[in-house]
Parts: structure tokens; C-alpha cells; sequence
């Protein structure tokens, strides 16, 4: 039986090259987060612009929805395929983890399968039926894609939440027993991973389309429609902001109790300590933090709302249990925490004016902080990733499998990934040009007119 | 029927309406790879982007559904499979992105030499996909996988006759699907020589699938012998039931009866799949891994049968509304 032991023995005896593997992985769940963002994100914005373009038959909100929608198809096909390509490396590289514990956390991707079913049989409705079925009917095709996207963001990090909490099975003599997939999927991490999740996507699509309409406006196109793009998905954004912070301090709690080594290196927190500080960016190196502010007692604070408790650090475990790079996930989840910092003040920003004088800042330093903010909001959305996935190592399961045991141990691996890094350059531009072309092609008139939104095709 | 059988055959229902599904689009890929020049071809390439725009993305899905319940269920199988022929897969996943992503793009574009990048890209992944997958399948059927993982040899394992001929079984077949599909797409829409060339592209296609099949039977009584005692065995009626409506297809479409051609084209490719499941059956991957061994425990297996029972309760009535809506309207 090939049970975790034996992987271990198979793996030691043959060249495995996780290094490869690793990279591969990290790749293209990067870039396919990404387009899963928006496949969570975009079908919302869109319904609800098509919404308002039939309740208020305004034409500026109705050429909205189509173009979105357009958009919508592109990315969704994209990323639907990226996301294929993920679980066919699940087991190509990963086939240790698999083969071992797929039963374990398989049920959530099995949930998820249904999911998507549903999200691309209604995309198919809803993008090719836009001008055959009733307003009414087309707009409600809409909902069961906005609802399966986010239910699919749920399965697909329940899957990743029990990477981080493993619960739910028994293991002996290094078989497998049991195993009770529920309570696999329902682990520890679970909700504030998800709901985590789900809010970084909503986010990352309204900065995101926010910014392509703020860079549109500092060009000198201030018309309605404009306006629209940018105030519809910046308010969303804005709101979900404050949500998403007490959010995140949600899920640092989580870790601090469940995965005490990933605390300390978001930390950078050496020996455990009681009254233990809250370190600012600074370097690790030489097993010590360099360089970062210090705000005393803070991290005690934060993470066990008392000042004087005791916070593990990295010498609670042995040296080849700790993540091996420590500034990496230090830093990610410093820019993280300050980026959603940031997004926080641009919304406050917006907040302030719309209270102050009914319209948004007229300053074009509003309009620069808004194009920069899609960026921002991914950059976190990835830094948040990184801090979670780096954080781990050196384990592909939290205390259960090594990432070392659980590689796919065939020669060659590495070639894969030189052929994926490849692709999706190719494919980053092209993606990129594709939908500039589009939007260069068929430009948005100074006043659309009823014709305008008629005659623009969605496929 | 133990419920470990009861989820194979649930995967092996998802492999077959992946094959007939998803099977037809990349041969829809195939035909517009030999489509001619950009201006005579434009008819048939609209055609095949009007049939298969709107449902290629749930098609797809069955590829997914297939993976993710044979980890869940059978993670032993899933191990050893994906971790031996990590190349053609790999090939296959590249297919797989670049199809569905030209396919996007050339919708998009205008240009006439960017449509005929993107078009060239859409149409030689749809080819090499189906093969890499189908030589894959092959490296099973011909016991070439041993369990374990990484236990199986990583080139040799699919590049021996029976896989190869497998992948290209699965092309011909791909394509026989796609023109028997198109020929009565193209007759809603009105187009009498578009019908003309589908049919006799099917008449071939199927004539093509016919002989690569048989000829497939004799290799493997060289190269897999328990197969092929198993398809002469209790495989034999689903061996007979397929070749049966395939001459009937042949029939039909000489005759031009599109639509019920559609039934039976499909019948004879999804006899052949269960043909193969029962010449096998129980065995999964050679030497002693079987359906029992490799499966899940059972309170898994239990849940993704549940699971899977109340999503076909919304997928169901979704999925035939799709089909309908599409295959109902006219030229649109
Ligand atoms: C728009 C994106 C975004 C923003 C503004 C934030 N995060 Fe975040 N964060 C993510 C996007 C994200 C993420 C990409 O979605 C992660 C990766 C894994 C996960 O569940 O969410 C994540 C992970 C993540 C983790 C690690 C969870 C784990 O390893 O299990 C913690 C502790 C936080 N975040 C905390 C915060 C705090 C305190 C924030 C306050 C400003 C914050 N995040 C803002
Ligand atoms: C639910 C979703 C996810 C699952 C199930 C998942 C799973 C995995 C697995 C199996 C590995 C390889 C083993 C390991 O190195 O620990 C890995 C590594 C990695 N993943 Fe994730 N991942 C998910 C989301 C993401 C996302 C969205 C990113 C985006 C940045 C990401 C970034 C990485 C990186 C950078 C690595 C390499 C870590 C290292 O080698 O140090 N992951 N992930
Ligand atoms: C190991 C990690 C992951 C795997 C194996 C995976 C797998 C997949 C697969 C197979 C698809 C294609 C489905 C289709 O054809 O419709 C897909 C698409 C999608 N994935 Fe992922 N995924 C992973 C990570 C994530 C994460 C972290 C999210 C979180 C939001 C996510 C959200 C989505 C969404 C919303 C889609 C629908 C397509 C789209 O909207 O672009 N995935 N994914």
C-alpha cells in the first residue's frame, strides 16, 4: 500500500525535484487566481449594471453591461482553462499528496466540480442568450453564475484551508483511516480563509475595472459613462474594504492558534516570547530580525488580545520544521496588511467627498490613486497567497506530509515547468492585447446613443 | 452493486459524455483545421463557431468533473496514473489552455491575420489534445501504468503502439462526432453546401474510425492480451452493439437522416468505451490494483454520491435548457 511512509522511502531513493515542482505550482495558481477573481468578481458588477441599465433605461449603464460582458467571456474562458491545467498538475506533480490524502480533501473539489457546471452553462446562456431571451429572464440567467463563482472560491479554499488545519482523518503505521470528509472540508481554517478569499476576489474585480476607467478619465474622457465605470465598482470595493480587514485580523487569529511557526515568520519572531512585540518590515537574516519597528507588547495584542501573552516563535520547533524563508512571508504579509491599509484610506477618501459635496474628489490625484488601486488590491490578493503557501513550508500538510514526500518523483518534472513558464508569457500578452484590442476597435462614443448599445455584440 | 463500482461507473459515465461532448468540440477543431484558406473556409469556420460558442466551456467541465471524483474516490488510481504519464498529460493540460484560449480570442479579434493565428492555434490543440489524452487512456488499457507512484516508466509507458493508436482513435473519433454534430447544425442553418461537405467529411471520418478501431483489435492482441480477451469475452456484446451502429450511422447519414444519426453516431462511440470498461472490470492498473483496493473509504464515497446526487438535480434541467435553447433558434 502506498500509504505516507512508503512515499517517503520512494521519494529518498529516486531524484525528486520539488524545487521545479514547487515553482511550477506556485506559477500558475498565481496567474490563475487572478482570472478567478474576476470569474467571482465581474459576473456581479455586470449583473447589476444590466440591472440598473433596465430599471432606469439609462444608456450609459446598459453599454456598460455588454461591454463588461464581453469582457467577462474572454477572461472567463481563460481562466477556466488555467484552472484545468491546476488539477491535472495536482496530480502530475503532486501525485504523493494525492494518492494519498485526494480522499481527504477530494470532496470540496467534487462540490466544486458541480459548481462550475452550473457557472458555465449559465455563462453560456447569459453571454450568447443577450439578445434572444426576455430583459427579465437574461438578467436572472445572471445569478446562478455570480452565486456558483463565489461557491467555487468556497470549495476550492476549503481544499487549501485543510492543507493549512488538517482535520478529519486518522492516520497509524502510516495508513490512512477514518477518513471523514466532512469534517476535512469544515477544518479550523476554513471560514476565515474563505471568506478572506471571497472578499480579496470582490475586491481585485472592483479596484481592478475601477482603475481601467480612472486611467480612461486622466485621459480626458469624462463623460457619464466613464464616470459610471468608475464610481459603480470603487464604491463596491470601498465598502467591502473595512470588511475585509477585521476579516484578515479574523484570520491571523486563526493562524496564531492553529499554525503557531507560519505566525512567526509572518512576524519574524525569533524565540518565543511573552509580551511578545509587533515587528514592522525589516530583514531576517542570521536567524534574527533586522531593521523593523517595534511596537512593544503589540503582536501579544494582536494575536491573543492581551499584552502579556506568550507567542510561539521559531525556536519552538526544530530547525528543519521552520519555513525557510522567513523575510519572504515577513514581508509579503506586511505589504498585505499595508496595502489593505491603503485601500482603506482611497475609500475613506471617496467616502469623505460623496458626504462632503455629493460627487468624488475632483483632483486628478484621486483619479491616479484609483488607476493604481487594481494594481494594489492584486498585489495583495498575491502577497496574501504568498504569506499562506510560503509560510507552510516546509510542509505540503501542515505537521502531516512534507512537500519533499510529496513530489511526483519521476524524472524530467523540470521541463514541465520551463514549458509552463513559456505559455503563459505568451499567453499574459496575448490576454493583454486581446483586450485592448477590443476596446481600441470599437471605441465608446462621446454620447452613446440607443444604437451604440444595440448594435454592440457581446460574441 | 458495491458503491466503489457504483462511482466507477459514475466516472466512467463522465468520461463518456466528456467523449461525446467534449469529444465533438475538438473535432469541430479538427474540421476547421482543414477548413482551406481563410476565405473558402469562412463559412465553415462560422458554422463551427456558432455550434460550439456557447456550450464548449460546460462541455469542458466534464473534464474536471472526471478529474476531481476519480482523486476523491480512487486516489490510488489517480496517484499512479498521473504521476506515470505526467508527459502526456502534461501535453495535454498545454492543449487544453491553448485551445480554449484562442478559441476566445479569435472571437474577438478583427484582424484577419490575428483570426488566422489564433485560428491555427485553436485548431492544432485541438487535435494534439485528444491524442495526448486518448494515448494516455491506451497506457491504461494496455496494463503499461503499475501502481504506485511515479512506479511506471515515463516515456515508454505511452509510446508503444497501442497507446499511440488509442490517441489517434480518439482524433478520428473526435472528428467522426464533430462532422455527424455539424452536418445537422448546418442544415438549421440553412446552408445546403456547408451540408454537403459535413456529410461526406462524416461518411469518411466514420469509415476512418471504423477501420483505426478494428485495427486497434489487432495490436492488441499482440501488445495487451487481457484486454483483448476481455473485449472478445464480456466485452464482446458492446464490441458488436458498436460496430453494429456504426454501419447503421453510415446508413443514415447516406440517407440523410441528421438528426437521428446524431443517436447513433453517439451510441456506437459510448459502446466502445463500455466495452472497455467491462473487458476490465475489476481490475484498474496492472498488476493487482482493483476497483475494491483502490477505492476511497467508504464514508467518502458516500458523500460525493450524495453530493453528486443533489447537484444533478440543478445540473440536469440547466444543461438541457442550454442544449435546447441553442439548437432550437435559428442562425443567430
Ligand atoms: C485584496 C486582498 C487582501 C487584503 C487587502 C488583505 N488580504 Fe489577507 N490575504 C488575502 C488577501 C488580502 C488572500 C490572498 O486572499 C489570502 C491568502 C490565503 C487566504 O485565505 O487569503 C490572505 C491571507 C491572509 C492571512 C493568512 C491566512 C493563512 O495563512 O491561513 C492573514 C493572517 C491575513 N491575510 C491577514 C490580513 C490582514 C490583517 C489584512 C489587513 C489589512 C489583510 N489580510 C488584507
Ligand atoms: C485553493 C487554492 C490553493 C491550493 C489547493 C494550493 C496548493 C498548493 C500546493 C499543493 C503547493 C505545492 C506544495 C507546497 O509548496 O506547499 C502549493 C505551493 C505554492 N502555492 Fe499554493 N495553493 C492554492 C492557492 C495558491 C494561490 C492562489 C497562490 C498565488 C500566489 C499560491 C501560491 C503558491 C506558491 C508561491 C507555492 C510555492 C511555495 C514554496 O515553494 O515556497 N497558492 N500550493
Ligand atoms: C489548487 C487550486 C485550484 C484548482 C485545482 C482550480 C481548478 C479550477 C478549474 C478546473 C477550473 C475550470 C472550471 C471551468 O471550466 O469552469 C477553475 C476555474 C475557476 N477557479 Fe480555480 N482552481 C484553483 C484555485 C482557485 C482559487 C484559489 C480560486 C479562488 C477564487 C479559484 C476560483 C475559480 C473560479 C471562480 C473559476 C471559474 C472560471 C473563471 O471564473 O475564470 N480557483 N479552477
Amino acid at each position: 500500500m502506498w500509504s505516507a511512509g512508503s512515499a517517503v522511502i520512494l521519494a529518498a531513493g529516486r531524484v525528486a525535484d520539488p524545487v521545479a515542482a514547487r515553482s511550477q505550482m506556485g506559477f500558475s495558481l498565481a496567474w490563475h487566481i487572478i482570472l478567478a477573481c474576476f470569474g467571482v468578481g465581474l459576473p456581479g458588477l455586470v449583473i447589476f449594471v444590466e440591472w440598473r441599465g433596465q430599471r432606469t433605461g439609462d444608456v450609459a449603464y446598459r453599454l456598460l453591461a455588454r461591454r463588461w460582458a464581453k469582457v467577462l467571456g474572454v477572461l472567463f474562458a481563460v481562466g477556466a482553462v488555467s484552472g484545468t491545467i491546476l488539477s491535472i498538475e495536482l496530480g502530475v506533480l503532486w501525485s504523493g499528496l494525492m494518492s494519498n490524502y485526494g480522499q481527504v480533501i477530494g470532496l470540496p473539489f467534487a462540490i466544486e466540480g458541480i459548481a462550475f457546471f452550473i457557472e458555465a452553462i449559465f455563462l453560456g446562456i447569459y453571454l450568447y442568450g443577450w439578445d434572444r431571451l426576455p430583459p427579465r429572464v437574461h438578467l436572472l440567467t445572471g445569478l446562478p453564475i455570480f452565486a456558483a463563482g463565489v461557491a467555487s472560491a468556497f470549495f476550492v479554499v476549503c481544499a487549501n484551508a485543510w492543507m493549512n488545519t488538517p482535520t478529519g482523518f486518522t492516520i497509524s503505521h502510516g495508513r490512512i483511516s477514518h477518513v471523514d470528509p466532512w469534517s476535512a472540508m469544515f477544518n479550523p481554517a476554513t471560514w476565515p480563509e474563505t471568506v478572506h478569499m471571497i472578499l480579496a476576489a470582490l475586491m481585485v474585480t472592483g479596484f481592478g475595472v475601477a482603475s481601467v476607467y480612472a486611467v480612461a478619465m486622466l485621459r480626458g474622457k469624462r463623460d457619464r459613462y466613464h464616470r459610471l465605470g468608475l464610481l459603480v465598482p470603487l464604491t463596491g470595493a470601498a465598502i467591502l474594504t473595512p470588511v475585509q480587514i477585521v476579516v484578515g485580523d479574523w484570520a491571523a487569529r486563526m493562524v496564531a492558534s492553529y499554525q503557531p511557526t507560519k505566525l512567526a515568520a509572518m512576524e519574524g519572531l525569533t524565540r518565543t516570547t511573552k509580551g511578545a512585540p509587533e515587528s514592522l518590515f525589516g530583514y531576517f537574516s542570521n536567524g534574527r530580525l533586522h531593521g523593523a519597528i517595534r511596537i512593544p507588547y503589540g503582536l501579544s495584542l494582536l494575536a491573543r488580545l492581551n499584552p502579556h501573552a506568550t507567542i510561539e516563535g521559531l525556536d519552538a520547533v526544530p530547525a528543519s520544521d521552520r519555513p525557510p524563508l522567513v523575510t519572504v512571508v515577513h514581508l509579503s504579509f506586511d505589504l498585505m496588511v499595508s496595502i489593505g491599509f491603503g485601500l482603506l484610506a482611497l475609500g475613506a477618501w471617496l467616502a469623505w467627498s460623496w458626504w462632503r459635496r455629493r460627487e468624488p474628489p475632483k483632483t486628478r490625484w484621486f483619479l491616479r490613486a484609483v488607476a493604481i488601486s487594481g494594481i494594489a488590491a492584486v498585489a495583495a490578493m498575491e502577497l496574501g497567497w504568498i504569506t499562506t503557501e510560503v509560510g507552510r513550508q516546509p510542509w505540503i500538510v501542515y505537521h502531516v506530509l512534507r512537500v519533499a514526500d510529496a513530489v511526483n518523483p519521476e524524472p524530467g518534472i523540470q521541463y514541465g515547468f520551463y514549458a509552463v513558464m513559456a505559455i503563459y508569457a505568451i499567453l499574459t500578452v496575448t490576454t493583454i492585447a486581446v483586450l485592448r484590442q477590443f476596446t481600441r476597435a470599437s471605441p465608446v462614443p462621446l454620447a452613446p446613443q440607443e444604437r451604440d448599445v444595440q448594435e454592440y455584440k457581446i460574441t | 452493486m458495491s458503491l466503489a463500482t457504483t462511482m466507477a461507473a459514475v466516472i466512467w459515465a463522465g468520461v463518456t459524455c466528456y467523449a461525446l461532448f467534449g469529444g465533438a468540440d475538438f473535432g469541430a477543431g479538427f474540421w476547421d483545421l482543414l477548413a482551406g484558406g481563410a476565405r473558402r473556409g469562412a463559412a465553415q469556420r462560422r458554422l463551427i463557431e456558432h455550434s460550439i460558442g456557447p456550450v464548449w466551456e460546460a462541455n469542458h467541465v466534464w473534464l474536471i468533473f472526471v478529474l476531481v471524483i476519480m482523486w476523491t474516490c480512487f486516489p490510488k488510481l489517480f496517484g499512479a496514473v498521473s504521476s506515470t504519464l505526467w508527459v502526456p498529460l502534461t501535453l495535454a493540460a498545454f492543449g487544453v489552455i491553448v485551445r480554449g484560449s484562442a478559441f476566445a480570442f479569435r472571437k474577438t479579434v478583427t484582424a484577419t491575420w490575428q483570426r488566422r493565428v489564433f485560428g491555427a492555434a485553436f485548431a492544432a490543440s485541438s487535435v494534439i489534445t485528444p491524442f495526448f489524452l486518448g494515448a494516455a487512456a491506451g497506457a491504461v488499457a494496455a496494463g503499461r501504468v503499475p501502481p504506485g507512484v511515479g512506479a511506471g516508466r515515463p516515456v515508454a509507458s505511452w509510446w508503444s503502439p497501442v497507446p499511440v493508436m488509442t490517441g489517434i482513435l480518439a482524433v478520428v473519433v473526435c472528428a467522426y462526432l464533430a462532422a455527424v454534430y455539424l452536418t445537422a447544425d448546418a442544415r438549421r442553418g440553412g446552408d445546403m453546401t456547408l451540408v454537403g461537405q459535413f456529410r461526406w467529411r462524416a461518411l469518411a471520418a466514420g469509415v476512418a474510425a471504423g477501420a483505426v478501431a478494428a485495427g486497434g483489435l489487432l495490436f492488441l492482441h499482440q501488445d495487451a492480451a487481457a484486454l483483448y480477451h476481455g473485449l472478445i469475452h464480456r466485452g464482446l456484446p458492446l464490441v458488436i452493439l458498436s460496430a453494429v451502429a456504426g454501419v447503421v450511422s453510415l446508413g443514415l447519414l447516406y440517407r440523410r437522416a441528421f438528426l437521428t444519426v446524431r443517436l447513433s453516431a453517439a451510441l456506437a462511440v459510448a459502446a466502445v468505451l463500455w466495452a472497455w470498461a467491462a473487458a476490465q472490470y475489476p481490475r484498474l492498473l496492472d498488476p493487482g490494483l482493483t476497483i475494491g483496493q483502490a477505492a476511497a473509504d467508504r464514508p467518502v464515497l458516500l458523500a460525493t454520491l450524495v453530493s453528486l446526487g443533489a447537484g444533478a438535480v440543478l445540473l440536469a434541467p440547466s444543461l438541457a435548457w442550454l442544449y435546447i435553447l441553442f439548437q432550437r433558434s435559428a442562425s443567430g
